[in-house]
């Protein structure tokens, strides 16, 4: 039996480890994701503060007297019909859009993904199930389906959130379950197999993370999504309740002033808007962090 | 070369095995038809075969990744292909397979470093970054490959890792399923040089399998010759692909390049033409007839039996047994 005349292969030519930098930095260096991540910091603080109540104006309080002023030092955004602050209101309607959304997208993604990645790793009938309850869903008009679920459970955020999940867990189905059938079929994924791995820890550690940048990148759309449907709901009064303030519920109020008063319509539309496309940057900025082959290579 | 000593040993013990596959739109096609065969303890059994002859499918067997329809798989005595959850995962300590494509059989988002902790882990192996980096020692990379992924690595480097993994549980056996064909040919010799050293430095047994008689020639103590899912020759290395006895068996040699033109062509020599036949519907008598240049009326209708030809050599082949016997009888 011969030994092979090899060519050298400089063994120690393996290449000098990049610092594999934090997903926050990889961020930062996408231009989109750096102008997402900037405001998204910004509107949620902006959101916090409302929350906090340590605006200079009650966004609830009623004042007859200052009805329908114009934006003025006094007040940023100018008042409603009540002599609302609309600044303040606005800032309070952020906070209750973005916990609707994050709530409800938190769920949908976590069901969504379980449900989409057991259908496509295990096949047969669980994805048989999975998938056509997923068909029938999906056969709903997104905004009907919501519009059925909170009928059926009542407003308040908290069902309008359990409304936008029970719209939004089908499409993280879909999203995690196409890519899971490739990487279930993958090699890597047959020698966790052979090499003894236990099976939850094989989904966990290898299906999870080489299936994960989709679904991230779905979190952030649909967050957007979220807070439009949020918006929509509260505009046809099936949302959040008032008097708390939600920035569906204001563009809603303003349909009566706009004709006179257009910062009442203004500046929660344009809340909206900033939050939908800041979602749609830093989700930009997402994709292009989370490909491995991104950085780093040789 | 004289045979490397055996223990005696039986270390996989694979008798009758049959697997079938059901594809859509082709029925049913029959990867495995009543395959036998052993290995000893230490020794190196070669497999080869063109693609879609059931060696991969053998490969896949004895690492259950699948199980045999019919037939058992012995591994270090035990049945794999009965094993229940507990005793599967020890008998996975016992035996190991490194895969073909490197790029496909490394998960793209671990760590080296953490790919090999993992398989100590699982095994409540004794793990840490010393234990790591002797793996990696003794593919012969650096330690520092441990903070590596997958892409930052070459196939020759990519494919020691995959070996690297296989060894952590410190299996007896290893199963190399074409560990070379996806590599470049320089890179080619030294995995197989790698190979040799470990078989010899840890006493390894190794299902080595490949199409390329010429590789597996340089490590294997037996060959198995394997065609639509049956072996048609088995021997010792030496004989089976120097002076082959099987039509096939020639063809391949055959299409082994030759390192020195000068020398004459081997005096067996067979030119083999057209495709495998659908496995689906694999022909009559013996499977290699429509392509053998030997073959005669009833090739078509019976089919032979592995019978041996000398020794340790057998083989299934009508037209060379009875040219065998003719020889015999005129000696005798």
């Amino acid at each position: 039996m011969s030994v092979l005349p090899t060519v050298a292969e400089p063994m120690g030519s393996v290449p000098a480890a990049p610092g594999r930098s934090s997903l926050l930095a990889r961020i930062w260096r996408d231009r989109n994701g750096r102008i997402g991540l900037t405001v998204i910091v910004l509107l949620a603080v902006i959101a916090v503060l409302g929350a906090l109540g340590v605006l200079p104006h009650d966004p609830i309080a009623q004042h007859p007297a200052a009805r329908l002023q114009g934006p003025s030092s006094r007040y940023w955004f100018g008042t409603d019909q009540f002599g609302r602050d609309i600044a303040a209101r606005a800032a309070v309607g952020i906070w209750t859009s973005l916990r609707v959304a994050v709530v409800s997208v938190a769920a949908a993604a976590v069901i969504g993904s379980v449900l989409g990645i057991s259908a496509g790793f295990f096949g047969g009938w669980v994805d048989q199930i999975v998938s056509r309850f997923i068909d029938i869903l999906f056969a709903f008009p997104a905004i009907l389906l919501a519009l059925a679920v909170v009928s059926a459970l009542g407003n308040g955020w908290q069902n309008t959130a359990i409304a936008i999940a029970v719209v939004y867990t089908p499409i993280f189905t879909r999203v995690s379950r196409g890519p899971t059938l490739t990487v279930g079929g993958a090699e890597y994924i047959k020698a966790q197999r052979v090499l003894g791995t236990p099976l939850p820890r094989i989904l966990l550690r290898h299906v999870l993370p080489n299936v994960s940048a989709p679904i991230v990148v779905q979190v952030t759309l649909a967050l957007s999504w979220a807070i439009l449907t949020e918006s929509a709901l509260s505009f046809l009064g099936l949302g959040t309740r008032p008097p708390t303030p939600s920035l569906g519920l204001m563009v809603s109020d303003a349909r009566n002033t706009v004709a006179t008063a257009w910062w009442t319509l203004t500046f929660p539309a344009l809340a909206i808007v900033i939050a939908v496309i800041t979602l749609n940057l830093l989700g930009d900025g997402l994709r292009s962090a989370l490909d491995p082959r991104r950085d780093s290579r040789p | 070369m004289p045979d490397r000593p055996t223990s005696g040993e039986i270390a996989i013990d694979v008798r009758d095995v049959v697997k079938h596959y059901r594809t859509p739109g082709r029925g049913e096609v029959q990867a495995l038809d009543r395959v036998s065969v052993s290995v000893e303890r230490g020794q190196v059994l070669g497999v080869v075969g063109e693609s879609g002859c059931g060696k991969s499918t053998l490969a896949r067997l004895l690492t259950r990744l699948e199980r045999p329809d019919s037939g058992s798989v012995e591994i270090l005595g035990r049945r794999i292909d009965l094993a229940k959850r507990g005793e599967l995962r020890e008998l996975r300590r016992g035996i190991q397979l490194v895969f073909q494509d490197p790029y496909a059989s490394l998960d793209p988002r671990q760590r080296i470093g953490a790919a090999l902790a993992e398989v100590l882990s699982v095994h409540r192996l004794p793990s840490g970054d010393g234990r790591v980096g002797e793996l990696l020692e003794t593919v012969g990379l650096p330690p520092s490959t441990a903070g590596r992924y997958p892409h930052q690595l070459s196939g020759g480097q990519r494919q020691r890792i995959g070996i690297a993994r296989a060894l952590a549980v410190q299996p007896q056996i290893l199963v190399l399923d074409e560990p070379v064909s996806a590599l470049d040919v320089s890179v080619r010799a030294e995995i197989i040089n790698l190979l040799v050293r470990l078989r010899d430095e840890l006493g390894l047994t190794f299902v080595f399998i490949s199409h390329d008689l010429g590789v597996v020639r340089h490590l294997a103590d037996r060959i198995a010759v394997m065609y639509l899912g049956k072996i048609v020759e088995y021997g010792p290395w030496d004989v089976v692909s120097d002076t082959p006895g099987h039509p096939y068996t020639r063809a391949l040699q055959t299409a082994v390049p030759i390192a020195d033109p000068g020398l004459d062509a081997p005096p067996t020599e067979l030119v083999v033409t057209g495709e495998v036949p659908d496995a689906a519907d694999p022909p009559s008598g013996c499977r290699f007839h429509p392509r053998c240049p030997l073959a005669e009326d009833r090739c078509r209708s019976v089919e032979p039996l592995m019978l041996p030809a000398s020794g340790r050599h057998r083989l299934a082949c009508h037209v060379v047994q009875s040219e065998a016997a003719t020889a015999d009888g005129t000696n005798g």
